[in-house]
């Protein structure tokens, strides 16, 4: 299975601009399935971005966030060619890592 | 039994009758079916009720419409949101059947870039044979068993079919048999006939108000609406076929939708795509 997580992170020499999207049902515990049975809770609690060892964005989502969720952010100190580390944790201890390449 | 069967064959005989009738009798020039002039007419109604919108802009459904909203979908263009299903759709494309055949040996061409071929009108069968039939139809030929109309796989199959197309100008025949005739006609129909509670046709929403807001939506226009399918929707927070566009359109204007590739709907999208001639395949499409 191919990662959960497309990247694109791009320096402008100043800032960095990364964009992400993830495959993630995000389900909110709140909606029912075709025979109303509850869907149980099931999103992405934490999310991270990581350059040289440190964190330069971190999100804490509830199940509020949609499905499939896309996420764009700038940050500086970053130079081409570093590796950006984008890692999430799940309310099931599901998690997925990636790693890109800043172009 | 017997008496019902032959009640009901009296009745098909009479069916019969009115349309091999109707058939002979092509009345006056009016009344002719002429789909050459009809997409033409169609095409220029919409060229002249939206003189800034680019011929090949139409594709882009609400997009081309409205300017606030063609800068958001650019934006998300950069990170299409169909993109898990296109891939998952190449990766379903060359995986082999049980019996090792794949889906490139259903289709010409190995079934790359044959998208704006489809629906074509078969003429073994007499009836109009649209993309999502012809995959149903290869799985079942191969021992698989078919897969839902309206979305998840079929969506992902027929969004990476398009994928392979893009660009390529819609290009539906309408070959010389009075059956695709009659089934174009019978699309066109459906197209202009309102029903429903709210006594929408199709073409109350996308011939009409095209641009107009429907609540928080900006309606498409119908000029080059199926090009783009399949589409992410938002709405649906995933992709849907063309199946499931004509099935929600009918329950929201609250009348009961057909099935799933009913003749009728076969033959819209056979109508549908043929006055859309000579647009580019933009496919699969994301919509808000």
């Amino acid at each position: 299975m191919a990662s959960t997580i497309r990247v694109r992170a791009t320096s402008s020499g100043e800032t960095t601009e990364v964009q992400v999207l993830i495959q993630h049902p995000m389900d909110s515990g709140f909606v029912k399935n075709a025979k109303g049975e509850t869907i149980p809770p099931h999103f992405i609690q934490q999310l991270t971005f990581e350059h040289d060892g440190k964190k330069v964005f971190t999100a804490d989502w509830g199940g509020g966030v949609s499905k499939d969720p896309y996420v764009k952010f700038a940050f500086k100190g970053a130079k081409k060619g570093d590796e950006l580390k984008i890692s999430w944790v799940d309310t099931k201890g599901a998690t997925d890592t990636t790693t890109a390449k800043i172009q | 039994m017997k008496l019902r069967s032959a009640i009901f064959l009296a009745s098909a005989a009479v069916a019969l009758a009115a349309l091999t009738l109707a058939g002979a009798l092509p009345s006056d020039a009016a009344d002719k079916i002429d789909p050459v002039a009809d997409a033409k007419a169609f095409q220029k109604f919409f060229r002249d009720k939206f003189p800034k919108v680019k011929f090949e802009d139409f594709v882009n459904g609400p997009y081309s419409m409205n300017e606030d909203l063609y800068r958001q979908w650019q934006e998300k263009e950069q990170f299409p949101p169909y993109e898990f299903s296109l891939e998952m759709g190449k990766e379903m494309f060359s995986k082999p059947f049980k019996n090792g055949k794949t889906y490139a040996d259903c289709f010409p061409n190995g079934g790359i870039g044959i998208r704006q071929n489809y629906p074509y009108f078969d003429e073994k069968e007499g009836k109009v044979i649209t993309l999502e039939l012809a995959l149903n139809r290869c799985r079942e030929a191969n021992g698989e068993p078919p897969y839902s109309y309206v979305k998840d796989e079929m969506a992902a199959l027929t969004a990476y079919m398009a994928f392979t197309s893009r660009g390529k100008p819609m290009d539906i025949k309408i070959p010389n048999d009075p059956r695709a005739l009659a089934a174009y006609e019978n699309g066109k129909e459906y197209f202009y006939t309102r029903r429903g509670q709210l006594n929408f046709s199709c073409a109350t929403c996308h011939v009409q108000s095209p641009g107009e807001r429907i609540r928080a939506e900006i309606l498409a226009p119908a000029l080059g609406i199926v090009n783009a399918m399949p589409i992410y929707r938002s709405e649906w927070s995933g992709m849907g076929t063309t199946s499931r566009r004509f099935t929600t359109c009918n329950s929201q204007i609250r009348a009961v939708p057909l099935s799933p590739q009913d003749d009728e709907y076969r033959n819209v999208e056979y109508y549908l795509s043929y006055v859309s001639n000579g647009l580019p395949i933009s496919g699969p499409g994301a919509r808000p």
